[in-house]
């Protein structure tokens, strides 16, 4: 049936985009729209006592201002998860619209409302607020600690949620004789996803209800946070998420949505429109969890594993968003990725006075893989075993099947993987080649691989539901919940659909908006799972349509259901060939017959109840001057198997976005922190180092396309996986081309110039 | 608090190619005008201080990013924004085209900001090498396409235009 899927076809929003005709969020909002600004704590940490609100309401210009004080007290949650029934499985709510327990450097105050943004910003800057300061900490180890600062209440030192497992027996295990002990630590930095359009929502009233459009990834996720947050019934809130400049996890969070609701409901429901700058997008929005990892490995000097321990310690921040399931992901895959009969696995999540920290593209899996495979290179060097080797050796067999999720490696993803890596970067013979170099400059290439797996279920809800809606010339329009952030799923899902029902890619013409009033329910942009989620709606919507449209086909031309199929657009009997009618013909009569007059649609609703794993790798080769303490990325490429290509180039493309991530959070990214106050240091596109055009070699990307079973279109995850081993992968570059084993990422001159000078290549 | 006075003054520009006047606050940036005053939405708000080049457009045929610069310097200008590349029956321009054909656009936001870049880069008629063209380029940040698309969109394009063949690797 395949035609369209595994085509490189142009995307669907190519055209409106290449000329600037996309519309955006801030593109749609009316110029009457009053402007909404907020007034952030300048403290990390204490309560407001007073706001002195008499200058900002004498701004010309400045309609209302509203304060901590008059802020619903009603906690709510943020994080872009689907709802759950079950109270012990819903996300803490502990945010409020405006707070006076201020928790962050950034955090939100007040709000001015005003006719525009200049006489919103002026009103801003008069607010006079008297701040009662309390102690902060910064450091996630800290905030454990007895007497450390506590951020909420009935969060004892701090710790949000804390997971384990428990394999085997570690202690006994790791007494056998003759094992070699390897450990380390690992940290990771605060990052921050950097779409280029910051967050912006605008709100209003219509007929009584609240209508939100809004740079979102969730709408409908997004409806019910804003309901829960304003106390209204959720049928009263309207979320609209046009075409959005990239999410990448951050707009998996209701962020402002909730308060320019709330803003627009004080001034009689008009328009009133948020827009995020940079610098705010940075402070006051979401971050990629900052993880400090401790990996002890007992290893045999065959190079099995005997018995293994993981901690990781993972930097909430000052309010819970998705919380603990970010690092709890991360330590979940530590078992599974090189499984060993002895583990004891430990992860915290704790608050601290720092921007809370969300989803990312990832979801702790970039944090997971840097400690995790920086660490088998360490235990590598340890027993005397090449990276490759350790790997093959240890790496998830196939059939490996986890508990939970009920995942299985149905194919020799890793070692095809790194085949296909090996031969592209010629790794043997560097890697060989490399080890034992002299001198200032010296060579090095690299291998990490990630875990990674496809949406949600077991832990949550997979549900997708699609429409579809056939016109009188025999073309459709089709509509999920899932959206399209930029990642190219219109473009999938209408070659999907395309195949699915029989007819040609171009009658197939997407909904890209999603309205929650029109667009039937699905949860959005996130774990990777909407290639894989949307592919079970739309197969099973597109079932019921063609069933619809061979019914009445059936009628129309008298011939059985049963000899009667949909190709390419047209009518055919199959026990001839004959083209009885084309789709259109059927279509346009059915509508308009005085007999049985029939709009022929179709909807489902598909919950899933599988998982699937997406494996890869990457390789990287640098050059090290260790007198100057700098690297450079040669050469990057990256391998994954995420099932079958529905669009090849689509695919390729955001590989190299993942990829061009990785290399950012290995080399140059950190959103760093004034340790005396609290308040972000390089908050700024000039001063947070994101990866310019300048600072990567060629990406090159490849595929192993093992079709995955549990797949109606034998596909899976890769929107994040691309962004999950880059890092590791330099790291160990590095490691080859120096022998220093470097702790952290990124890794700036800073930590290579203390790397080195404790290694003794250069003198402090 | 008295209100600051508003100045006022009246800017005569040509916007892709049509005379145009209009009176602006003097502190207006020249994305404000054109976003607000002249719809000319292509021209994407970043950053709004200069790091991120999605306002970018060409004034006088080079480029700039429209956030930092008044709209009040517009005055006497030619001022070229990705809605002018279009041609009159919807025809797109060359490196549209390779955008979409080289799967340079992905969430789009930064893509009119590149492209506006690339006519200036193209216009000049010379032949760039790998290294210029990043250089050339690195005033816009993107964050879903590690560039690598749009590098080669940038760059046949170039050689399209030149009339020569591309190397290849």
């Amino acid at each position: 049936m395949s035609k369209s899927v595994g085509r490189s076809v142009t995307r669907v929003d190519a055209r409106e985009k290449a000329t600037g005709r996309a519309r955006y969020t801030d593109d749609l909002c009316g110029r009457e729209a009053l402007v909404v600004k907020i007034c952030h704590s300048t403290i990390a940490h204490g309560f407001v006592k007073s706001i002195d609100t008499a200058l900002a309401e004498a701004v010309p210009g400045v309609v209302k201002v509203l304060t901590c004080f008059e802020a619903p007290d009603v906690p709510f949650p943020t994080a872009g998860h689907p709802w759950s029934t079950d109270p012990s499985h819903q996300d803490v709510a502990d945010r409020l619209l405006l707070n006076r327990h201020v928790r962050y450097y950034g955090d939100e105050v007040a709000a001015v409302i005003a006719e525009d943004e200049v006489a919103a910003a002026q009103g801003v800057r008069a607010l006079k607020v008297e701040y009662e300061e309390l102690p902060f900490v910064l450091d996630v180890q800290e905030a454990m600690a007895d007497g450390a600062p506590q951020l909420h209440e009935e969060y004892k030192n701090n710790i949000l949620g804390h997971s384990d497992v428990r394999r085997g027996d570690y202690e006994a295990a790791r007494r056998e004789p003759g094992l070699i002990k390897v450990e380390g630590w690992y940290d990771t930095p605060t990052v921050q996803h950097c779409h280029i359009e910051n967050h912006g929502c605008f709100a209003y009233e219509e007929a009584g209800r609240m209508v939100v459009v809004s740079s979102t990834q969730i709408p409908h996720i997004v409806r019910r946070v804003v309901g829960q947050a304003l106390g209204m019934p959720w049928g009263k809130v309207r979320i609209i998420k046009p075409y959005i400049g990239g999410g990448f996890g951050n707009k998996q969070d209701a962020l402002y949505e909730p308060l320019c609701a709330w803003c627009s409901a004080q001034v009689g429901g008009r328009l009133v429109k948020l827009e995020c700058s940079r610098e705010e997008t940075f402070a006051s929005n979401r971050v990629r969890h900052a993880i400090r990892t401790h990996i002890i490995s007992y290893v045999r000097p065959d190079g099995t594993l005997a018995a293994r321990k993981f901690e990781s310690f993972s930097n909430q921040g000052a309010y819970a968003s998705h919380g603990h399931g970010v690092n709890a992901k991360g330590m979940n895959a530590f078992p599974q990725l090189y499984p060993c009969p002895n583990v004891e696995c430990d992860s915290w999540t704790v608050y601290t006075n720092r921007p809370a920290a969300g989803a990312m593209r990832g979801y702790g899996i970039p944090q997971a893989m840097f400690a995790g495979e920086s660490h088998i290179d360490d235990i590598c060097r340890a027993v005397g075993m090449t990276p490759l080797e350790f790997r093959r050796k240890n790496l998830m067999p196939v059939g490996y099947v986890d508990g939970f999720s009920k995942n299985e490696l149905y194919h020799d993803t890793f070692n095809q993987c790194m085949d296909k890596g090996i031969e592209a970067i010629d790794y043997l013979r560097k890697y060989e080649a490399y080890k034992n170099q002299t001198g200032p400059i010296r060579r090095g290439v690299g291998l990490a691989v990630f875990w990674y797996n496809t949406a949600v279920w077991p832990i949550s809800l997979e549900s997708s539901s699609c429409r579809m809606v056939l016109n009188q010339d025999g073309s459709l329009q089709f509509q999920t919940g899932e959206t399209e952030i930029g990642q190219g799923c219109d473009t999938a899902y209408s070659q999907m659909v395309a195949d699915a029902v029989g007819i040609p890619f171009e009658h197939v013409h997407v909904v890209s908006t999603q309205d929650t009033d029109v667009t039937p329910f699905g949860t959005g942009a996130y774990a990777s799972r909407q290639t894989y989620i949307g592919g079970f709606s739309i197969m099973q919507t597109a079932l019921a349509l063609r069933e619809r449209i061979l019914n009445i086909a059936h009628e129309q031309t008298r011939m059985p259901v049963s000899n009667l199929d949909l190709v390419d657009g047209q009518i055919v009997r199959k026990s001839d060939g004959r083209v009885l009618k084309s789709l259109g013909d059927l279509a346009t009569e059915s509508l308009y017959s005085l007999e049985h007059s029939q709009h022929i649609t179709a909807e489902t609703t598909a919950q899933i109840k599988s998982n699937a794993y997406s494996f890869g790798c990457s390789f990287a080769e640098v050059e090290v001057d260790i007198p100057m303490c700098k690297v450079k990325l040669l050469r990057m490429v990256n391998v994954h198997d995420c099932g079958r290509l529905i669009n090849p180039a689509l695919a390729e493309a955001q590989v190299h976005g993942g990829m061009s991530m990785a290399i950012g959070y290995g080399l140059s990214e950190e959103l760093k922190f004034d340790e005396k106050t609290g308040k972000p240091l390089n908050g700024n596109l000039l001063d947070y180092k994101l990866s310019t055009f300048m600072d990567h070699p060629t990406l090159e990307a490849a595929f192993v396309e093992n079709p995955e079973p549990t797949s109606p279109y034998g596909t899976k995850a890769l929107g994040e996986p691309p962004a999950c081993s880059g890092a590791p992968a330099i790291r160990n570059a590095v490691l080859n081309a120096t022998g220093v084993a470097i702790d952290c990422c990124p890794i700036t001159p800073h930590v290579f110039y203390r790397k080195f000078c404790e290694a003794g290549l250069i003198e402090e | 608090m008295e209100k600051h006075q508003i100045q006022y003054q009246t800017v005569h520009f040509n916007l892709n190619g049509k005379d145009v006047e209009k009176t602006v606050d003097v502190r207006a940036s020249l994305t404000d005008m054109l976003r607000n005053d002249y719809h000319t939405l292509s021209v994407k708000k970043g950053c709004e201080v200069g790091e991120c080049g999605a306002c970018n457009v060409l004034i006088d045929g080079e480029t700039f990013n429209s956030c930092i610069y008044l709209a009040v310097w517009a005055e006497g200008k030619r001022i070229r924004t990705l809605e002018g590349l279009m041609g009159p029956e919807g025809e797109l321009s060359d490196i549209q085209q390779a955008f979409i054909d080289e799967a340079a656009i992905q969430c789009g936001f930064c893509t009119p900001g590149f492209i506006m870049s690339a006519v200036e880069l193209l216009e000049s008629g010379r032949e760039y090498t790998d290294e210029e063209l990043r250089k050339l380029l690195s005033g816009h940040l993107c964050r879903c396409t590690g560039y690598e698309n749009i590098l080669r969109a940038v760059k046949k394009t170039m050689y399209r235009r030149l009339g020569k063949e591309m190397p290849t690797a």
